[in-house]
């Protein structure tokens, strides 16, 4: 008895709010949360309204006013009905704050994670091709379908693809 | 101080909207596919951060001022935009040199931006700074490409100077709203014409001297161009006002 009751803890509002962002996913990418995405920075719980603090990804990304849509419905689903989102410019986002699992959420699917730190030396190729796992790969464009993506070709297996690129 | 601060918010919001307008015009029109991509993800880059600076003017103008309204229902001579960004796009030759001219001040001047006293300005221009530096790079990339490539090429490139050179002094031409915000561009300018310099060598591209310096656009005078990219721009709020998506 004491052992299993030492296991439940009293979930906090903020907890539950927190679980409840992590299945809102990106409309551009949906294999990411954006939990992965690592945008959430805040929740502020009050009880006449629920503040959520985002970082925008890129200044001119669609999917951010979708994002937002989403939080409110999927936290209007769970009875939070009066939310707010902030939108906190700094510090500025970064792939940096993007999870391990995102990163790897993102392999699987087919786009090619960022593979430095943003502050870290810019990498000019080596971007290993999330197809064939070859580091012989070269860039196409610096821009690719969406703004946070650059285009790569793999020299060896040929597949074309995406690179999120280290922000 | 708030009538200059929204005035200087108002002059980065246009200035980043126009070139973002005149950048989407290439949209579907491209020289090939991964630079159209590329020059209309640098258009919606600027729309961005152009929406940043007209939401803070809004905040401090407050009262029926929107984002919207800011960039669809104002007149021509109240837009603070450069000149050279509301220039033709030309050839994409020209196109390229106004990107690079204008983001290579861009990037200087939101460096220097972070230390000003402002918060929001601050924190806007350290988000877009990252933007900026792909900007920079991608554009650099084409000046040198374009000069230093056939002599095609190259003529367009003198050809695109020759255009708009003329609009660059401006950049470093202080507005009082710049001046009372403390701001100053004019520092600015031996940093830019280093830079510049230094990309025009490796594209074998001439550094023009001594021309005449156009400048007016900061204060709301603008060259004949600036009110049919308005027509476009703002037609449809004029024809339907209120109208959503």
């Amino acid at each position: 008895m004491n052992s299993i009751q030492q296991h439940i803890k009293p979930v906090s509002e903020e907890e539950k709010i927190r679980s409840i962002l992590e299945t809102v996913t990106d409309p551009e990418i949906p294999v990411l949360t954006i939990a992965d995405l690592g945008i959430v920075r805040k929740i502020n719980v009050a009880e006449e309204e629920t503040e959520v603090v985002i970082s925008p990804t890129y200044s001119g990304c669609p999917a951010m006013d979708m994002i937002a849509v989403n939080i409110r419905l999927a936290l209007a689903a769970h009875g939070y009905q009066k939310v707010k989102i902030t939108f906190a410019l700094s510090p500025a986002w970064t792939t940096d704050w993007m999870s391990e699992e995102g990163k790897q959420k993102l392999k699987e699917y087919g786009i090619a994670p960022p593979q430095t730190r943003s502050d870290g030396p810019r990498l000019t190729g080596g971007i290993e091709c999330p197809q064939c796992q070859s580091t012989n790969t070269r860039l196409v464009s610096e821009f690719g379908s969406t703004a946070c993506k650059a285009l790569y070709q793999c020299n060896d297996c040929k597949e074309p693809f995406d690179y999120f690129k280290c922000h | 101080m708030s009538k200059h601060l929204i005035d200087y918010a108002l002059h980065l919001a246009d200035t980043t909207l126009i070139l973002s307008q005149r950048n989407a015009e290439w949209c579907g029109h491209g020289p090939v596919l991964e630079q159209d991509i590329a020059i209309t993800n640098i258009s919606l880059d600027l729309l961005g951060q152009s929406r940043y600076f007209y939401q803070y003017a809004a905040t401090l103008m407050g009262g029926s001022a929107t984002e919207d309204t800011l960039a669809y229902l104002r007149k021509e001579r109240e837009f603070k935009n450069l000149l050279l960004v509301e220039q033709p796009n030309g050839d994409w030759g020209q196109t390229i040199l106004r990107q690079y001219l204008y983001s290579q001040f861009q990037q200087l001047l939101f460096q220097q931006l972070q230390h000003h006293n402002d918060e929001q300005i601050v924190a806007i221009a350290a988000k877009s700074l990252k933007e900026t530096n792909y900007h920079v790079r991608w554009s650099s990339e084409w000046v040198i490409r374009l000069g230093d490539g056939t002599t095609e090429s190259h003529a367009r490139m003198l050809k695109a100077i020759d255009e708009l050179w003329r609009y660059t002094g401006e950049m470093f031409h202080p507005a009082a709203y710049e001046k009372e915000m403390g701001i100053d561009v004019t520092a600015l300018r031996n940093g830019w014409e280093e830079k510049v310099k230094h990309v025009f060598g490796e594209a074998t591209l001439p550094v023009p001297e001594n021309t005449f310096m156009q400048h007016g656009g900061k204060e709301g005078a603008h060259t004949e161009h600036m009110g049919y990219i308005l027509a476009e721009l703002q037609y449809v709020q004029r024809a339907y006002p209120g109208s959503q998506w």
